[in-house]
């Protein structure tokens, strides 16, 4: 293999990483900012980070889009799994194809739309819009993600495995809870991230089915920003950052050293 | 005192008329949308037998036994298990258990807990659950394992681990789904014995599904041979290999030449064919063929011999020419060309190191068959 840095490699590595980072790198580096300016270097300070935990509105509005999060997360994760059971179990009843395209509609449905007929729905069945029809859409916007990481486990699930608990005299349900879902529970988790990532970072849909009083984290940064971007902003964008890659950090050393233990054990075990 | 095959054990519940079937299908039929996986089916098995199902994939046998462990259910006809009828009985009620061919372990549980599972489901006391669970590890040797979890077994710890998950419950029945199908050549040779001594110990029914005709020769009592979706023969490995009934079969368990003709003379204990080139042979074993019926002579090939010199004492002996030879250790495999064009195939067993009578390619020779060696089929 060849493995020299030629002029044009590296180049191509620096262009292609600064593009995709050095907004970001910039939105950090100016959160330690002295100056009250943007875009003005003043020095080195964390004054902003302090002030950031003072901003009640911004700290409601953290508090709102966590709760979101966490609720139709996992509600989402609940619904998504039920129509992904439903999708790889019965293959065939009536409108199997017309029903899996709905589940998976919203994928590829613009956001816009989405949030547009759900606002549309709320006003025409006079649901105040608050926190409650932030969540529903949010469940609305997440589940079809959940649906699509969890029917990917169910494929390669082995149904042997079902017919051996009832066969020893599990009835269907306790099949369901002893040996179903613990098998695909790590598919369920991450597809509980990812809508959990896809309701923390959702702006368009929030914005609108919200109302008052349930403003969402980036519906508050974005109405702050139009007054003027200020370093407390770039603060709490950068943790955002660091609790995001933090929690992707994590889970993929958990699991690539499960993945490695896993491939240790087998080796170990055909040795005898 | 002269037997068909060889005695594998003095068990013939099948030939004492009082003797009442265990597990009894009664005109099965199951059909998969326009599919028809078993036709019309009736089989009966007694207690403490060994019973394969044997034939190709696709010729219902899984399905038969997916039936049995209430996994599908009849289209038609009915299955009763100890005169019991198991129409709507569930898998989880039915006293039977089954081990898959995948072994469908529980991959987030130590062997321990696999093996308990099935106690735990019927309420059993934890301390009698862990005593079976001891006894079942002890059973198929497994002590030093019971914490690990199946990844890290090898093939043949988790074809153990599953046998003692499936007979941890004493079945009344257990269901063998191709047991040793994912195991090599010698590891299943030994799982055969293995398996057969566990059911003499155990005192179990055991229903085993294979395609591997040796294995259910080895293993079973009684083999039944599957086709389409019907039973073409249900009799003793000796019976099947020694007096097939059929064409199938006489060519789906070991090899066999068939030679094609007409019954030209009966007698009372032999008959005179015709081959299909003016051959005359004679034979025993023909069964009900009529004079002038249209029949085939299935004879095995190692009870043909090939000799440079036409055997002095031989009823049937046929001339031909020396086509191929294989050389396999314990035996030798002819192939020769009859002066009619048909090739017959024959073994000798390789008893001494030297040969007294070698044959090579092209040497003339005699292929000579004493009158019982084979039996005659219709065509």
């Amino acid at each position: 293999m060849n493995t020299t840095w030629s002029r044009f490699n590296v180049t191509s590595i620096v262009l292609g990483f600064a593009f995709l980072y050095l907004p970001i790198v910039l939105l950090i580096v100016f959160s330690f900012n002295e100056s009250k300016l943007v875009t003005v270097w003043g020095g080195f300070s964390t004054k902003w980070y302090v002030s950031l935990f003072h901003n009640q509105g911004l700290m409601d509005a953290t508090w709102v889009t966590a709760r979101v999060g966490v609720i139709s997360a996992t509600v989402a994760t609940v619904l998504g799994t039920l129509a992904a059971l439903t999708l790889t179990r019965y293959t065939r009843f009536r409108g199997r194809v017309l029903f899996s395209g709905m589940v998976f509609a919203p994928l590829v449905m613009p956001e816009v739309i989405t949030g547009l007929s759900l606002l549309l729905l709320f006003v025409a069945i006079g649901l105040d819009r608050g926190f409650f029809t932030v969540t529903l859409a949010h469940i609305t916007l997440t589940m079809c993600f959940v649906a699509v990481v969890v029917q990917s486990r169910l494929v390669s699930f082995d149904r042997s495995l079902e017919e051996a608990a009832m066969d020893l005299g599990a009835t269907p349900a306790k099949t369901f809870f002893q040996i179903t879902l613990p098998v695909i529970l790590p598919a369920i988790v991450s597809g509980w991230m990812l809508a959990f990532t896809l309701s923390l970072d959702d702006l368009v849909i929030a914005s609108f089915t919200s109302g008052p009083g349930a403003t969402t984290l980036p519906m508050k940064i974005y109405s702050q920003v139009r007054l003027g971007v200020t370093p407390e902003i770039n603060a709490a964008c950068t943790i955002l950052i660091a609790v995001v890659a933090v929690g992707v950090i994590l889970a993929s050393i958990a699991n690539k050293r499960r993945e490695v233990q896993r491939q240790l054990d087998e080796r170990a075990a055909q040795r005898g | 005192m002269k037997s068909l095959g060889s005695i594998r054990r003095d068990f013939t519940p099948w030939n004492d008329p009082s003797a009442r079937p265990y597990i009894q299908f009664e005109n099965v039929t199951k059909k998969f949308g326009d599919f028809t996986a078993v036709n019309n089916l009736s089989l009966a098995i007694f207690e403490r037998e060994f019973f394969a199902l044997l034939g190709a994939s696709g010729c219902g046998k899984s399905t038969l036994l997916r039936m049995l462990a209430g996994f599908e259910e009849p289209t038609a006809g009915r299955i009763l298990l100890d005169g019991q009828d198991l129409r709507g009985i569930p898998p989880y009620r039915r006293p039977v258990n089954m081990m898959f061919q995948s072994y469908a372990l529980f991959p987030h549980m130590t062997v321990e807990k696999n093996i308990a599972f099935g106690l735990k489901q019927e309420g059993m006391p934890s301390p009698d659950i862990e005593k079976r669970v001891a006894e079942m590890l002890k059973l198929v040797k497994l002590e030093q394992f019971a914490k690990r979890k199946p990844h890290q077994l090898s093939g043949g710890q988790r074809q153990r681990v599953a046998l003692a998950r499936s007979v941890a419950k004493r079945p009344k029945v257990l269901l063998l789904d191709e047991p040793l199908g994912a195991l090599d050549k010698k590891l299943r040779e030994e799982t055969q014995f293995e398996l057969m001594d566990l059911q003499q110990e155990l005192g179990l029914t055991f229903v085993v599904v294979t395609h591997d005709q040796e294995e259910a020769m080895t293993m079973a009592d009684r083999i039944a041979i599957m086709d389409k979706g019907e039973v073409m023969q249900v009799a003793t490995p000796a019976e099947v290999y020694e007096a097939p009934t059929s064409r199938f079969v006489a060519h789906f368990v070991g090899n066999v030449n068939m030679f094609e003709g007409k019954v030209a003379e009966r007698s009372a204990n032999t008959t005179r064919i015709t081959g299909s080139s003016g051959a005359q042979i004679v034979v025993e074993n023909s069964g009900a063929a009529a004079a002038n019926a249209d029949i085939v002579f299935a004879i095995r090939p190692e009870k043909i011999k090939v000799s440079s010199k036409k055997p002095a004492d031989a009823v049937n002996a046929l001339q031909g020419e020396v086509y191929d030879i294989a050389y396999l250790g314990d035996m030798t495999v002819y192939h020769v060309r009859l002066d009619d064009g048909q090739i017959v195939r024959a073994s000798a067993l390789n008893a001494a190191r030297v040969t007294e009578d070698p044959l090579t390619w092209n040497d003339r020779a005699w292929v000579s068959f004493r009158p019982d060696a084979g039996v005659v089929l219709a065509r």
